[in-house]
């Protein structure tokens, strides 16, 4: 099984003018309901608009200065919106998953295999 | 073919074999890849001295499948992981090939491996140009330089374009399979478009100096046969293969003796070749048979490739069905290029004020060298040399290689010495 974010990007505009806690919510949960029960869901969260968003740079190395930029790191014309985690046997299989969720007919939807990091 | 080319088209042609059914035994194609190339080298050494054995495929399985091993148990040596690839193998010896003869995959199971191997170099997921170099690489069995030098760029680009994509289909787990009936025909016209670009990169080469590239020529046909044979039941995989063996038929007429390129009107007819028009005819007889009157778009293609081969001239060119070909190619594919061939057609069918109508409707091909050449042709024969050579000069700008330039350059001083 291969792990994979599923990163859901939103027309920077579009997605100001109406949260995922808009109308259309009831479409997300029915996503998750299905893919939970197929046991392909291994969490997720829509996010907060980007103005709420802060990016963090440490210069010059570690322990060197903590910059801030208040918003996000690229002046984009579309911005991250939401993810979620599959679970599935390989690319195929996650690209079918995230075809049904709303985010790839809103936006977009990037699929990153996850890298484990082993403690 | 003298020895060593026969033993180059041995180890590619079964090559490709062993390596589509050793990457599904041990679920990593770039593995594979790596034993397979160690294999051919094992095989360089010592088939010129011992022949080349009587079941090429066998040996190079064997061979290849315990040089995996070692690759593998080199690699879980370091990852101290025991993967589930290693479990899988057994030590071959070397004296085991005819055992392995016995237990050689089936025909059947062989075509799958064959597709799994294709679909994967062809996946959407990966970029046209990494479907391209490592369908070259990979199903061609291209060694990297002759693919840099193909594409015109540095060999260290190329192989670092190879490494990515296979790191991408092992990392992002791009499946080694074949796609289900449904989306079957999507992938299926993703690995078409493949082999029709290698094909027109060999005949319209980016950059440099050649007219056109023979070696990719050959590679796109080489693939196309692969691809026939697999899904002898597709017909715009049997109508690819028609296509490019007619237009390859053109090939050699294409330049002049000096190296210069030469236009279909012009051509020595003579010097077509005979073999590669009736071979590509069968097979488009072949591909009409199995499309059930429903022509696609190579199919078109492939019937204006052989409406042009068959003609004894330009002149004595069926124009009226060329032009309907045209119109039910353009009725398929919303195509600018497409319409402008039309119009060189509509040209020769009724003259040049309705070819130049034609050609000024077309939209987005205001960067298109041969657009241009197309509107000077026949403003130079409804006698407006000044207009022509306006639009010829544009199009030495516009020209894509060297070879195309000096032809236009020709036409422009032609179209001068009428204004004098």
């Amino acid at each position: 099984m291969t792990r994979y974010v599923a990163l859901s990007y939103y027309d920077r505009n579009q997605y100001w003018d109406a949260l995922p806690e808009a109308e259309f919510a009831p479409e997300y949960t029915e996503f998750a309901r299905r893919a939970t029960e197929a046991g392909v869901m291994r969490g997720g969260e829509a996010l907060h608009p980007v103005t709420m968003s802060t990016t963090i740079t440490v210069s010059g190395g570690k322990g060197g200065d903590i910059l801030l930029v208040d918003g996000p790191y690229a002046e984009a014309k579309e911005v991250l919106g939401g993810y979620f985690l599959l679970e599935v046997a390989d690319l195929d299989e996650a690209i079918a998953w995230a075809a049904q969720n709303p985010g790839s007919w809103r936006g977009k939807i990037e699929l990153r295999p996850i890298a484990p990091i082993h403690a | 073919m003298n020895a060593s080319d026969t033993l180059a088209e041995v180890l590619r042609s079964e090559g490709v074999r062993v390596l589509a059914t050793l990457a599904r035994t041990i679920g990593d194609l770039a593995v594979a890849e790596d034993a397979l190339s160690e294999a051919t080298i094992t095989a360089l050494d010592t088939w010129p001295r011992t022949g080349i054995p009587d079941n090429p495929r066998a040996w190079l399985a064997v061979v290849a499948r315990r040089k995996a091993l070692d690759l593998l148990r080199r690699e879980s040596a370091r990852s101290a992981k025991e993967t589930a690839a290693f479990r899988w193998g057994t030590e071959a010896a070397a004296d085991q090939i005819e055992e392995a003869i016995e237990a050689m995959e089936p025909e059947t199971s062989l075509r799958d491996d064959m597709l799994r191997l294709i679909f994967t170099c062809c996946h959407p997921a990966l970029g046209r140009e990494a479907q391209v170099a490592l369908s070259l690489r990979t199903l061609a069995r291209l060694e990297v330089p002759a693919i840099a030098r193909a594409f015109l760029v540095p060999e260290a680009t190329m192989a670092k374009r190879l490494v990515r994509v296979r790191s991408k289909i092992a990392t992002a787990r791009i499946p080694y399979a074949i796609p289900s009936d449904a989306e079957l025909p999507g992938r299926l016209a993703a690995v078409l478009a493949v082999v029709y670009l290698i094909a027109t990169e060999a005949h319209a080469p980016t950059g440099g100096d050649a007219v056109a590239r023979v070696d990719l020529e050959a590679e796109a046909i080489r693939l196309a046969r692969l691809l026939a044979g697999l899904m002898p039941d597709e017909p715009e995989t049997v109508s690819l293969l028609a296509l490019l063996l007619l237009t390859s038929a053109r090939t050699s007429a294409r330049t002049d003796a000096d190296g210069n390129p030469v236009t279909l009107a012009d051509q020595d007819r003579t010097r077509w070749s005979r073999a590669a028009i009736a071979e590509g005819s069968a097979w488009l007889s072949e591909a009409v048979n199995r499309s059930g009157g429903v022509a696609g778009s190579y199919q078109i293609q492939a019937h204006l490739a052989a409406a042009h081969s068959t003609a004894p001239s330009w002149q004595e060119t069926d124009w009226d069905r060329i032009v309907g070909l045209y119109d039910l190619l353009g009725s398929i594919t919303a195509n600018p290029v497409v319409a402008l061939n039309r119009a060189i057609a509509v040209t020769e069918r009724d003259g040049p004020e309705a070819g130049l109508a034609a050609l000024k409707v077309i939209a987005g091909l205001e960067y298109s060298h041969l657009w241009h050449a197309a509107l000077a042709d026949n403003l130079r024969r409804l006698g407006h040399p000044s207009e022509a050579a306006g639009e010829l000069h544009t199009a030495v700008t516009l020209a894509p290689s060297q070879a195309e330039q000096r032809l236009l350059q020709d036409r422009l001083r032609a179209v001068r010495s009428e204004l004098r």
